[in-house]
């Protein structure tokens, strides 16, 4: 089991997004994917794509601006 | 009905391409399929070195108005087209060509930038492919 970081702070729609179904792609099951990002629509979609390809968050911390979501591929 | 989007583009104005890309992409990140039927001024933009040449659908004024949008694009960090194409293609989109509007302008197969498409084809491709897919649009 490995753990995938993706950094997309400063990034905006729709990137955050499809950076984070990139990593998801590559990554195995088992693995833990995490975004990192600012885009505040991304904080809410990141988990609504993932709930509908039917993936496991893990946790969401939010830090001032910064928000990190952990992923369970 | 599958798990899909599939979107024509018929304008080759490049705000609407981004409206396009951004539906696709946001439709392949969320876990569906999503395919491009580019077919008459959209196809303009599947031409070698074509894909950001589009004029802004208001207000270009003879690209002047273009040249704003784009500098406050790039200062709000918006990807580039030719970065969205290639997330697109990377995350299993597929891309269609209008046979009919290649015949109708002259555009020849080795104009257009080929390793982005996967089918060329008419309307009957285009019905096959939207016919059970959950979303379709007209751009």
């Amino acid at each position: 089991m490995t753990t995938i970081e993706v950094d997309t702070r400063g990034e905006t729609c729709p990137v955050p997004l499809v950076e984070c179904r990139k990593a998801l792609r590559k990554a195995a099951p088992g693995d833990e994917v995490i975004v990192t990002g600012t885009h505040p629509a991304s904080k809410k979609e990141i988990p609504m794509a993932c709930e509908s390809m039917g993936l496991e968050i893990i946790g969401i911390d939010e830090e001032n601006d910064e928000w990190k979501i952990r992923i369970k591929r | 009905m599958s798990n899909k989007a599939v979107i024509i583009v018929h304008s080759g104005d490049m705000d609407k391409l981004y409206s396009a890309l951004i539906i696709a992409n946001g439709s392949l990140s969320m876990g569906m399929e999503a395919s491009l039927y580019f077919t008459f001024w959209g196809l303009e933009r599947l031409k070698k070195g074509g894909l950001e040449k589009g004029p802004l659908s208001k207000m270009n004024f003879l690209g002047l108005g273009k040249w704003m949008v784009k500098s406050r694009m790039k200062k709000a960090n918006v990807a580039p087209l030719e970065k969205m194409m290639t997330d697109f293609k990377e995350l299993g989109g597929k891309i269609i060509a209008c046979e009919m509007t290649m015949e109708i302008m002259g555009v020849k197969q080795e104009q257009l930038r080929t390793e982005w498409i996967d089918e060329y084809g008419a309307v009957g491709t285009y019905v096959h492919e939207a016919k059970n897919a959950e979303i379709t649009l007209f751009i």
